[in-house]
């Protein structure tokens, strides 16, 4: 009982994690389509700028200004790059992030060096929250459990309940009617990538200090922000809340339950020696696999589900 | 119509009918002529041995060229865009290198030439197996679930030893009894004759599968889906085919990577391979079947030679994507193919002048860009590494403004000239495409 | 833009012959890592180590009358990468080519060397491994042409072995899950019923290399056994997430590690880390304040004033004596001669002790130390307040195994 209950805390907070680092790149993935390979070069200036900042300033006036800045950087991409990049189509968008996420992990190793930066957790919020069966929390991971979620609430009023927000969902699927309403629908697209950019430095500001903050960051958060968005569905926001929360709680219970296809098989009669066919395959057990397991998930909801969970868009 | 005219009429109506390969055939040949010959220029006469450097290069170029060509076949001709193609060179790899070890411990015969048949087959059977399973979707889903396909097999070959050989990998001795032509491949220039031999059979494979039914209809599902259903084919199916074959190829060049480098490890299998790639066939260009040929000798001449004389080369592969996705989203080949109507016309001498014009100066901020980043580059993460910037063999001091005042005058100088410069090489353009379509209609 | 990738390669085949440092009458040193893209530090924090020490032994006269110069090549961490650089090397008749990460790219060398010098008895090359740990490259992969001057994985295991207190009776084991990881684990657990059989193994789990952000299910499950230490061969995030995620939930247990002492490991961990982290380690700079000896402090310190990382490479000073110590004993430069030279050789490293370069297995024998994070140490960490303390010395014959090295040496 114990270990379900620490388990579940745990799968929540890590699933609340990966809604952080995946809220911005749904926005910008569900409404533009782009594939955005430079949202986690984008969440790495974030963690260093906040690095600068808590240097010079303090943690707060970072968590303030740093998404700012990075919001100013995504606007500036957009109107400057990706405008000019739309007519040539999504591969096109996409290879130029590429090319970008490359000149700014350069960039970031000149300016900073190649060396992890020891941005660390600020004081005020470095004490332990309370205790769970002899597990100390952190208040800092609490901390990012509240940013996480004001994140949700936020960007879900900012999209149904402000005008603008209606705007940009009504853009996502006939822009070029809304354009003929009269919008600005350019704009909408600068204000839209420039947000989820925004929101990617917010998570590099509270991410960074609590993983490592290096310019290898970018490239080992890996794919796994692409698996959460796609498996929540384009176009969703709370499609991809709950996919986070789903692959969080499916990662972390899959390091307890330790469990192997072989001892499925011995329920059924078959017993795997080490001379069986697949014997390496059929005997490995559930931890060891359970960072794959949001990969098969994707694999699995795309086949049977193409729009995922709750997407609305066609991909 | 006069009779002479008439008669012009049946023989373009005649040659038009022939394939497209035989009648342009003879850039083909000059490519394979230069192919064979190229290593001789580099031939060092007072040591009297080949480069091996240039050999193990030209023989990269030459499987990875194999290797862009199956992803265009997915990416250009059927529109799919793939993550995980790098699967199916990995697993042909694995397989042929196991073969060569059987075949080594006499378990299996084998010619050494048709070790690449070895990997093709695993490359085709797996391209089946998995598919089918991904040719259910195409478009986003369909690269979505090819990245997640791809991370899956990466983690299974750092994890199943048996097969995979852990980090090490599985390395194999291609210096074996069973070679046809009695040939013992220790010698690189044995090794690049091999893999040009079968990249020439690939290319003029994969060339003619472009002109049968399959590639057309490839061609048509992916322009448009719901049109080739009409004619009466399934474009599930034909994507299916398309992937199958185009692994069929991945496999071949796998092949050729383990005959190359005797050694397979994880590394053939991951997101870089995959990655590696998608760029070779962007930048050579999609459009045209010959494009990732150019791409893949770019990219491998950018990666295996300019990261030897630089560190920020991916600075520099970085700014070409950028620049290519803007003002040349149809690659080199692209480019290249943009002057066709003038070559047709005989008009092509035109250009002449305005290239003069406008290429210096391009050339000149091109300069500049390389001395900005190499400057930036020794200034902080260089300065302690023992390597202080030289240009022909002066060193340059980086703590000066002079280095830095020089480098970015040219760069910006460049750049306002190519810019003025564009601009009227972009009338010139215009007019000229103009008088050339206006001279086909009289014609 | 054909024009400019055009102009670009002209411009920087002109600048060629200026950007790779020549120089005549030297004796060049190969030396392949990752020096661009993420991992880059890896390869560029060593390189900038070796010229430091390069430059210590051609003050002392080099070898046979020349100076050394190291010659780098970035591999951008893929074998095939590695194996057109050592291509490079034969074609400059460079003698040596050194390698220091990636078991991958140590076992395509290893091989690609064994083969070239079958083949090009005229271009030799020696493989000189400075830290590809994996077991049977001394062991049924070994070759004439490879000296390895690092302590192999299950060598490293028996020191850690070694360094459990007596009071430790319980243990944890997290690895990666790849070969070095596995055999890791399975080494731990042949020594540890060996020499400790009083310990108890209570939890031993393969993560997926590098994908693993939260660790705080595992920090459950080994809270949940009882384990009073923890024994991990992570390196990078793997590691330095781990020790914070333990941290973070309160564990009381200490952390048996082999790679903390890397560049951005004591960054990672921070200050809480204190007097709960180990490594197993070849040197570190406290180390010469602990014996007294006034030299080696000077020379080590005197790094830290023009480099803004920690000196935890210096243990490579013993390589490049071997190096020139190889040289002048085989008289010249030639690859085979140097060889046979250099197995078999011993000398008095730098701190006073007798090492070898075995002879069966070209495998390093010399002490090992190892070290706690702590803040009683006169050199600390990148400036986090702490260093390492050495609290166990295991000296070279104590942890020379046996091998099953079956080495074919060349017959001329």
């Amino acid at each position: 009982m114990e270990v379900f209950l620490v388990t579940l805390l745990n799968g929540l907070v890590y699933g609340m994690l990966l809604f952080m680092l995946a809220s911005g790149l749904t926005l910008i993935f569900s409404m533009m389509g782009v594939l955005n390979f430079a949202h986690a070069s984008i969440y790495m200036i974030g963690a260093y700028l906040a690095y600068e900042l808590s240097r010079h300033l303090d943690f707060w006036a970072a968590l303030v200004i740093a998404p700012i800045l990075c919001g100013l950087i995504g606007a500036a991409i957009e109107m400057y790059g990706l405008r000019k990049v739309h007519r040539n189509g999504h591969l096109a968008e996409l290879l130029f992030t590429f090319g970008l996420a490359f000149i700014i992990e350069k960039a970031v190793q000149m300016i900073w060096g190649l060396v992890a930066v020891p941005y660390r957790v600020p004081s005020a919020l470095d004490f332990s929250l309370f205790t769970i069966y002899g597990t100390t929390f952190p208040a800092y991971r609490a901390f990012m459990l509240l940013i996480s979620a004001l994140m949700f609430v936020a960007i879900w009023l900012l999209l149904t309940r402000t005008r603008i927000g209606l705007i940009i969902q009504a853009a996502l699927v006939h822009p070029d009617m809304v354009g003929a309403l009269g919008h600005n629908v350019p704009r909408v697209f600068t204000i839209v990538f420039a947000g989820g950019s925004a929101l990617a430095g917010l998570a590099g500001v509270i991410g960074g200090n609590y993983l490592v903050t290096e310019p290898a960051m970018a490239f080992t958060m890996g794919p796994i922000v692409f698996v959460v968005v796609v498996f929540g569905g384009l176009g969703s926001l709370e499609g991809c809340f709950i996919a986070s929360l789903i692959i969080g709680l499916v990662q972390t219970f899959a390091v307890v339950l330790d469990v192997s296809l072989a001892d499925l098989l011995a329920r059924l009669g078959i017993v795997v020696t080490a001379t069986t066919p697949f014997a390496e395959i059929l005997t490995v057990r559930l931890p060891r696999v359970g960072a794959l397991l949001p990969f098969v998930l994707l694999v699995l909801i795309l086949l049977f589900k193409p729009r995922g969970l709750l997407g609305t868009r066609d991909t | 119509m006069s009779a002479p005219e008439a008669q012009i009429g049946i023989a373009e109506r005649r040659s038009t009918r022939l394939p497209t390969i035989l009648r342009g055939g003879w850039p083909w040949l000059v490519v394979l002529a230069i192919a064979i010959l190229l290593p001789w220029l580099f031939f060092d006469w007072t040591k009297g041995r080949h480069s091996g450097f240039v050999l193990s290069l030209m023989s990269q170029m030459g499987l990875m060229i194999v290797f862009a060509l199956s992803y265009n076949m997915q990416m250009g001709q059927a529109g799919l865009l793939s993550f995980g193609h790098a699967i199916f060179l990995g697993l042909g790899g694995y397989f042929t290198i196991h073969a060569m070890n059987a075949i080594d411990a006499g378990a299996l015969w084998l010619p050494v030439e048709l070790l690449p048949v070895i990997g093709g087959l695993a490359g085709v059977v797996f391209a089946i197996v998995i598919g089918y399973i991904v040719t259910k979707q195409r478009g986003t889903a369909y690269a979505m679930i090819t990245l997640g396909v791809g991370e899956l097999v990466s983690a299974a070959a750092l994890m199943f030893n048996g097969f995979f050989g852990g980090e090490g990998g599985v390395t194999a001795n291609r210096v074996l009894p069973t070679s046809i032509f009695g040939l013992g491949y220790s010698a690189g220039i044995q090794v690049y004759y091999l893999i040009l031999a079968w990249t020439a059979i690939a290319v003029a494979l994969m060339l003619l599968l472009t002109q049968v039914p399959i590639g057309r209809m490839a061609n048509a599902c992916r322009d448009n889906s719901e049109r080739a259903q009409f004619v009466g084919y399934d474009p599930r199916l034909v994507r299916f085919y398309q992937v199958a074959l185009s692994g069929l190829f991945a496999g071949i060049a796998g092949a050729l990577y383990a005959i190359n480098y005797e050694i397979v490890t994880f590394d053939a299998v991951n997101a870089v391979m995959s990655a590696n790639a998608l760029l070779m066939t962007f930048i050579g260009g999609v459009g045209v079947f010959w494009g990732p040929m150019v791409g893949a000798v770019l990219v491998t001449l950018l990666q295996s030679w300019v990261s030897l004389l630089s560190n920020s080369w991916l600075v520099y592969v970085g700014t070409l994507f950028i620049v290519m996705v803007i003002y040349a989203p149809g690659g080199i080949a692209g480019l290249i193919m943009a002057h066709r109507p003038f070559w047709e016309a005989r008009r092509l001498s035109a250009l002449i002048l305005p290239y003069l014009r406008i290429v210096p100066p391009a050339l000149v901020a091109v300069l500049g860009f390389v001395g900005l980043v190499e400057l930036c580059t020794s200034a902080t993460i260089g300065s302690h590494q023992g390597k202080a910037l030289q240009l022909f063999h002066h060193e340059i001091d980086t703590s000066s403004p002079q280095a830095w005042v020089i480098a970015a005058a040219l760069l910006l100088g460049g750049l306002l000239v190519t810019r003025y410069q564009s601009r009227v090489f972009a009338t010139t353009w215009s007019t000229l495409t103009a008088e050339t379509a206006q001279g086909a209609t009289r014609q | 833009m054909m024009w400019r990738a055009l102009t670009l390669f002209v411009a920087i085949f002109i600048a060629a012959p200026g950007l790779t440092a020549r120089a005549a009458d030297t004796i060049k040193v190969a030396y392949t890592d990752p020096l661009s893209g993420p991992f880059a530090e890896v390869g560029d924090q060593n390189l900038k180590q070796m010229q430091y020490i390069i430059d210590y032994i051609n003050a002392r006269g080099g070898a046979l009358g020349k100076k050394f110069e190291l010659v780098s090549f970035d591999n951008k961490s893929q074998p095939s990468e590695a194996l057109i650089a050592l291509k490079t090397v034969v074609d400059q008749n460079i003698p040596i080519i050194m390698q220091c990460s990636g078991s991958n790219i140590a076992a395509a060398l290893i091989d690609a060397v064994e083969k070239n010098n079958i083949r090009n008895p005229d271009s030799r090359v020696v493989y000189v491994n400075c830290g590809a740990v994996a077991t049977e490259l001394t062991n049924e992969k070994c070759s004439f042409w490879h000296f390895r001057f690092d302590a192999n994985a299950a060598q490293k295991a028996e020191i850690l072995v070694r360094a459990l207190p007596e009071d430790v009776k319980k243990v944890y084991m997290l690895n990666q899950d790849y070969l070095f990881g596995q055999s890791l684990q399975r080494d731990v657990k042949t020594y540890l019923a060996k020499l400790r059989s009083d310990v108890q193994v209570v939890g031993d789990e393969l993560i997926p290399l590098g994908k693993i952000k939260d660790f705080s299910p595992y920090v459950t499950k080994i809270k949940a056994a009882g384990a009073q230490a923890l024994i991990t061969g992570n390196w990078g995030p793997d590691m330095s997430l781990l020790i914070k995620a333990g941290m973070d939930a309160g564990l009381d247990i200490t952390y048996y590690t082999l790679y903390a002492h890397l560049g951005g490991g004591p960054t990672a961990i921070g200050p809480r880390g204190g007097g709960k982290v180990f490594v197993v380690q070849p040197f570190n700079e406290n180390i010469s304040v602990e014996t007294g000896n006034k030299d080696l402090e000077q020379w080590t310190s005197d790094f830290r004033k023009t480099h803004d990382f920690d000196f935890y490479a210096a243990g490579f000073r013993t390589i490049f004596e071997f190096i020139q110590a190889g040289f002048n004993k085989a008289g010249s430069t030639d690859p085979t001669k140097f060889a046979e030279a250099l197995e078999g050789l011993k000398l008095t490293d730098m701190l006073g002790r007798e090492v070898t370069m075995r002879r069966d297995d070209h495998q390093f024998i010399g002490e090992y130390f190892v070290g706690i994070f702590s803040k009683d140490v006169k050199y600390d960490s990148e400036k986090t307040g702490l260093g390492w303390k050495t609290v166990k010395t295991v000296e070279g014959n104590e942890i020379a195994q046996p091998t099953t090295c079956q080495m074919k040496r060349p017959s001329s």
